[in-house]
């Protein structure tokens, strides 16, 4: 069973959920796919790390081959190349590696060369394998280090719960695309339920099974919540506003590992999410 | 000498348009022949590379130097790739940059930014 937890902004308590589901249903699998930032691994301090790295293809130019005919630069969807004084000019950061350019090259001088983009790093604590993807500085798209990410993560019986970048553009949705169940995650302000409702409209669009989590919970007014009774959306828990789960999770801790209180919240929360997938996966019959 | 502008529209009194890689036209003007002509700015609604692919469009059309607002950091590599000089233009007419650009009034373009890359502007 694979659980994505998103939200459409950062700060709204993906990880301090994620962590600790996974933490409380070992044996379980917990996906960083926060590939710009990711800290999940801080709470679990994984140990057996093994490092992995992630390349995509671009093109490579044999300048004495090329005869400047200009089909690449022509047909490349993205323009990544381009053709000045008899030279072919190669843009990494365009380049989506489709490899259209070097299939069309008459004179077979362009070829496709590997360049390392990331690296994911999967390691152990207790009975959680902890799978991290981390996207190298100046790089331009995490995408296919959570491809690999989310390959690698593959398993049959444990429960993998996916931390997924914040917003809703499409490395949350490479994120999610996998995923049986949508753990959408938000808090009690305007901008939550205005984030909120663009990663409903994802998921939506995905056609996912999802359920909500208010996290940051305080007694008033809560935008989010109305959000969700106004368009029928589940609510499946409510995480109490509460400095002292801040300071322990601030301080790099699993919080159901120190306390009896926030142990039994988030298992109510885990049962609860649990008990909807199985009703939302369950084939209609 | 051949001069090239990022205008808004393809007529003489166009101004000058803030973007060079999603131009809608660019003015050539030929220094020799006093020739002006417009060439659609076909990288314009492309969704990524627009930089690259007009700075293309200005080396094809042998252009020795680009007045322009502004220009990314690729759409720079083409255009020094083929010597071409950057000189930055005043809002207002594309004339006006011109006139100004024959008086010895300009500046060269040294602020090159890093590009937006689907990031919007800055």
């Amino acid at each position: 069973m694979k659980i994505a937890v998103l939200s459409g902004k950062g700060g709204t308590g993906k990880t301090l959920l994620a962590v600790n589901l996974a933490a409380l249903a070992q044996p379980a699998v917990y996906v960083d796919c926060d590939v710009e930032e990711p800290n999940g691994h801080l709470y679990f301090r994984p140990k057996h790390i093994v490092q992995k790295p992630v390349c995509i293809k671009i093109p490579q130019v044999n300048p004495t081959l090329c005869n400047g005919c200009r089909k690449c630069v022509e047909h490349c969807a993205f323009n990544a190349l381009a053709y000045v004084k008899d030279n072919l000019l190669i843009f990494d950061d365009i380049c989506h590696s489709c490899g259209l350019c070097s299939l069309l090259c008459p004179q077979k001088a362009l070829s496709e060369i590997d360049k390392e983009i990331g690296i994911i790093q999967s390691g152990r604590a207790d009975d959680v394998c902890i799978h991290t993807g981390i996207l190298h500085i100046g790089q331009a798209t995490g995408i296919p280090i959570i491809q690999n990410l989310l390959l690698e993560a593959s398993s049959a019986d444990a429960l993998t719960v996916i931390d997924c970048p914040p917003g809703s553009a499409c490395i949350v949705m490479e994120s999610i695309k996998d995923a049986d169940f949508c753990l959408l995650v938000t808090e009690p302000t305007l901008f939550g339920a205005h984030n909120l409702s663009m990663v409903h409209d994802l998921v939506t669009l995905f056609n996912k099974p999802f359920g909500v989590i208010i996290n940051k919970s305080i007694p008033g007014a809560n935008p989010a919540e109305t959000f969700c009774k106004e368009n029928n959306l589940p609510v499946l828990g409510k995480i109490p506003y509460d400095k002292h789960l801040s300071i322990l999770h601030s301080n790099g801790e699993i919080a159901v590992k120190h306390s009896e209180t926030y142990r039994a919240l988030f298992s109510s929360l885990l049962d609860a999410v649990i008990k909807e997938v199985r009703h939302e996966t369950a084939p209609h019959s | 000498m051949k001069i090239a502008v990022p205008v808004d529209e393809n007529t003489q009194n166009t101004n000058v348009c803030v973007s060079f890689g999603r131009a809608p036209y660019f003015l050539f003007f030929d220094t020799k022949t006093k020739q002006t002509y417009f060439v659609h700015n076909s990288a314009a609604s492309s969704t990524g590379g627009a930089g690259i692919q007009a700075a293309q469009i200005i080396v094809d059309n042998g252009v020795d130097v680009l007045l322009t607002p502004r220009c990314g950091e690729q759409a720079a590599d083409v255009l020094i790739a083929a010597d071409i000089a950057l000189y930055k233009t005043f809002s207002g007419s594309a004339q006006d940059n011109l006139d100004a650009f024959a008086a010895d009034k300009f500046s060269e373009l040294d602020d090159i930014h890093a590009g937006f890359h689907g990031h919007g502007g800055k």
